[in-house]
């Protein structure tokens, strides 16, 4: 029973991460076809720069924690809106060299952080009481999971307001929907593109940050590792909506938990397995939507 | 402005969807005021003629708009300078609610909420649900009723009765009535009631030119003509019964790639 | 003026084929050859450091144009190519070690391997196409990335393997027998373009590039694009994997970066340096690549580059960021790489004669289709 509260909670802990780093891929995948794989570099420097800051405070205090995860987040922001307005937005429409450019932006920036950091592990000690356990139903939890929870359920619902409520979330959800009649209404939809990039390189950076504390260290391939599950949370939930990517997040990390725990550590094989699986079962599915 | 200078000149446009050219070397010219409506049978290119104008799709050619040159703008630009589009499948946001898909659509500090209102009373009842939940009388609606809340020098109005109920065919048709009152209206209609109702001149696009300019009544009235250039005989059918003689094109846009 | 014009057109038929021929020579006799080339290569030709470098050269050479068949023939965005390289590399290897099977047999039993694997892998990816397909490639290079980090009894897990040399003829043992790996290598790449050649020639590769074009035109008529599509990416595949073979030869070993998802991307960047849809372009960017970030990384450690000012001193230190920007900037302003830079200039001047030599023909577009980078 514990153990299965256990897997369970930890599934969810690192759905959460999942889906920090999914959710900004499936805004702008949804809106402008663009599969970015550039999203991990965003996720690494987040961390890196995160990783700073608790060098450059006091690690093991709350304020800091929160201070890179701000820092964290804002920088991640930053980097996603100049790889759109200056690597993005001259490939209008040409979708296939907008994914080749950003998979030679990952490469470049990766080796760049790699020249900067280096490439072994810089490890990080946040607040003592991450590390320590909360005990659940005998399960005995590591409580960086509460806060990878809780902080994607502030981001999934900050970002569900951000697009019910406002007019640039309307435009968003539209553009996603059909972006040429979103222009032929006089909206310039391009200042979408980059909010949505700048809302997912946020996003990123606050789950590099995070993912830094939950593995304890960082190294400029953090984000590599992460993306490709994103890509997998994005092929199951689709990008019609957030829930769905969250909901995805969580049975795909969950079920890697499971695999990893029950059937001896597999569980890197299934969730992987199971991108080709779900494209197969629905060919047409979520990259054929506008083919 | 004077009202001799046309608010739309079309001069030698060509357009193509992905590589494959679908209007050629059209020119033509709206008015200041009343309806232009713009003939041609199935797959002619009368929808990409709009798209085209408008920069939704590969264009070529010169469209001047109130004079000015709007051929290599943008779309949203282009819409910006006061011309409201209401496309051939409605193309509603069927996820955002009828008031979101509305609110959208304000371009100005005061959109005539009221008039669109008066005339579509049902948007108002329902402008909490989902547009995509919504009859395909309704979605036209919304889709008519986004192009009138603002205060444009032009509409572009493509199909606007296709497969609509006798009933809101006319009531799609007042609220152009109405609307045309205040602003110039370049319309594609197939059928040939509502165009012989709402439009004064009549542009025949075939083979990809323009073959025909007209008074609309007059042009009507001469069966032998609207044989010869729509392939009907006038009064076939409710709903213009044009024969169905090409159908390449006009399906299969969109203008994306995946 | 007409034989004039019939010369010309002889040279332009031939030229090529001369040059392809001309250099194959050169290289061959190279390892007999004392050539200096500062800046490029580390010694004289002759030398075991150079052969090696110029091996590894034609390596990923082999590599990029079993790439351009899928990219540039096909129109097909693979992130998984690394797969079967390392397939070959590791099958190889494998085989060596813990078969006592001879080593002629051991390398066909890994070509059959890699062909397999690739007919079996292409098979599922193939039946999605655009983002999916390189996202189906993808999963099944990362399978197979996991399989080798996991396995380590098998693969030796991070270490990798090295090559049982018991089973390897002497003439490839021993760093004074470079030159021999390095005409092997020479040999590899030579057999590796004529299939291309071939390929592209055939009316298998007519129809992956109509494929290409437009899928639908072709089901129409009655074609068949998955088979062709399969067929050619199994070629693909086995390639990659000969190719992988004479890496493990020349480097005694092989590690995990040799599936890597990184590999691809290399061989990603050199196709599109080379220039997409060109056969010599793909050889001319595997070797401007390997020869660069080998040259780049000694730069890295000089002292020129020591003595810099540390915003300076980072970016010059990474090949791979260098590398990866000039990548950026030929998709973003160059489609054509070096080779369709290069092309573009010849054509222009043929037109120039051509027009000059038959006035009247002015206009008209001569220009060949050439794949775009969109597939």
């Amino acid at each position: 029973m514990s153990s299965v509260v256990l897997v369970l909670i930890t599934g969810l802990g690192v759905g959460a991460l999942y889906f920090l780093v999914a959710s900004g891929l499936s805004l702008i995948y949804g809106l402008m076809n663009v599969l970015n794989f550039a999203h991990g570099a965003f996720i690494a420097l987040g961390a890196l720069i995160g990783w700073e800051v608790a060098e450059h405070t006091d690690a093991a205090s709350w304020w800091s924690f929160l201070l890179s995860l701000v820092v964290g987040a804002v920088v991640g922001a930053a980097f996603a809106a100049f790889t759109e307005l200056v690597l993005i937005r001259p490939l209008y429409q040409r979708h296939i060299e907008q994914v080749l450019v950003t998979v030679g932006l990952s490469f470049a920036a990766i080796a760049l952080f790699d020249g900067i950091w280096g490439q072994d592990l810089h490890s990080v000690k946040g607040p003592a009481w991450l590390d320590e356990v909360t005990v659940v139903a005998g399960a005995h939890i590591a409580n960086i999971f509460w806060v990878l929870i809780v902080a994607a359920v502030l981001v999934l619902g900050g970002l569900s307001l951000f697009l019910r409520k406002t007019r640039y979330g309307k435009i968003i959800r539209a553009g996603v929907e059909n972006r040429a009649m979103v222009t032929a209404l006089g909206i310039d939809v391009r200042r979408a593109f980059t909010l949505v990039f700048s809302i997912g390189g946020a996003a990123a950076g606050l789950g590099g940050v995070l993912a830094m504390h939950y593995m304890t260290g960082v190294t400029p391939e953090i984000g590599s590792s992460l993306l490709i599950f994103a890509f997998i949370v994005i092929i199951i939930g689709g990008t019609e909506s957030l829930v769905g990517t969250a909901v995805a997040s969580v049975i795909v990390a969950v079920l890697q938990q499971f695999a990893n725990t029950y059937l001896w550590g597999t569980g890197d094989f299934i969730a992987i397995v199971l991108l080709p699986i779900v494209l197969l079962l629905r060919p047409s599915g979520l990259f054929g939507k506008r083919a | 402005m004077s009202a001799a200078t046309p608010i739309l000149e079309v001069e030698h446009l060509s357009a193509s969807i992905a590589g494959q050219q679908v209007v050629e070397d059209v020119s033509f010219t709206v008015p200041r005021s009343g309806v232009t409506a713009l003939l041609g049978r199935n797959g002619v290119g009368k929808t990409s003629t709009l798209r085209g104008i408008l920069g939704l799709i590969q264009r070529r050619g010169i469209v001047k708009f109130a004079g000015e040159r709007i051929d290599t703008m943008q779309t949203y630009r282009i819409v910006q300078k006061g011309i409201g589009y209401v496309p051939e499948e409605r193309e509603v946001f069927s996820k955002l609610s009828v008031a979101e898909n509305l609110e959208l659509a304000e371009r100005q500090k005061n959109p005539h909420r009221e008039f669109v209102a008066r005339l579509f009373p049902d948007l108002v009842q329902r402008r909490d649900q989902q547009a995509g939940t919504l009859s395909g009388g309704q979605q036209q609606m919304v889709s008519v009723a986004r192009a009138l809340l603002n205060d444009n020098q032009l509409l572009l109005v493509d199909e606007p009765t296709k497969g609509l109920a006798p009933k809101i065919v006319n009531e799609v048709a007042d609220a152009l009535a109405a609307a045309s009152k205040t602003v110039p209206i370049l319309l594609v209609e197939q059928n040939l009631e509502v165009v012989r109702r709402l439009a004064d001149r009549v542009v025949v696009i075939v083979g990809g030119r323009v073959a025909h300019v007209g008074d609309a009544a007059a042009t009507l009235d001469d069966a032998d003509l609207v044989r010869r250039l729509l392939g009907v005989h006038v009064g076939d059918s409710a709903h213009g019964g044009i024969a169905p003689a090409r159908n390449a094109g006009e399906g299969a846009e969109g203008g994306q790639h995946a | 003026m007409i034989a004039m014009k019939l010369s010309f057109d002889v040279l332009r038929k031939s030229g090529p084929f001369i040059i392809g021929a001309v250099l194959v020579i050169v290289m061959a006799l190279l390892p007999m050859l004392n050539i200096v080339i500062p800046g490029v290569l580390p010694g004289p030709t002759y030398q075991p450091g150079s052969l090696a470098l110029l091996s590894l050269c034609m390596v990923y050479a082999a590599m990029a144009l079993s790439y351009n068949l899928l990219l540039g023939t096909s129109g097909l965005l693979s992130f998984g190519h690394a797969l079967y390289f390392g397939a070959g590399a590791y099958g190889l290897g494998i085989l060596l070690s813990r078969t006592g099977l001879p080593f002629w047999v051991s390398t066909g039993v890994g070509l059959v391997g890699g062909l397999a694997l690739a007919l079996l892998s292409g098979a599922v990816a193939l039946r999605t196409v655009g983002i999916a397909f390189a996202m189906v490639t993808l999963a099944f290079a990362q399978t197979g990335s996991l399989f080798v980090s996991r396995s380590s009894s098998l693969t030796g897990g991070e270490d990798g393997i090295t090559v049982n040399t018991m089973n390897v003829p002497a003439a490839f043992v021993g760093i004074l027998n470079t030159k021999n790996l390095y005409w092997l290598a020479l040999v590899v790449l030579v057999l590796v373009y004529l299939v291309a050649l071939w390929v592209d020639k055939s009316r298998l590769g007519h129809v992956a590039a109509a494929t290409r074009e437009n899928e639908l035109r072709l089901r129409v008529l009655g074609l068949r694009p998955f088979t062709t599509k399969l067929i050619v990416f199994a070629i693909a595949g086995l390639m990659a994997a000969a190719a992988g073979m004479v890496y493990l030869l020349l480097q005694s070993g092989v590690g995990p970066k040799a599936v890597n998802y990184d590999l691809t991307v290399t061989i990603l960047v050199m196709v599109v340096l080379g220039g997409v849809g060109y056969r010599w372009g793909a050889i001319v960017g595997g070797f401007v690549y390997t020869l660069l970030d080998q040259r780049l990384t000694a730069l890295a450690q000089s002292d020129a580059v020591d003595s810099l000012p540390a915003f300076l001193r980072v970016p010059l230190s990474q090949p791979h960021f260098l590398l990866g920007i000039v990548f950026i900037l030929i998709v973003m302003f160059s489609g054509g790489g070096i080779a369709g830079t290069v092309d573009s200039r010849i054509r222009r001047r043929d037109w120039r004669r051509a027009a000059e030599a038959a006035l009247p023909r002015a206009g008209g577009d001569e220009s060949v289709a050439r794949p775009r980078l969109r597939p």
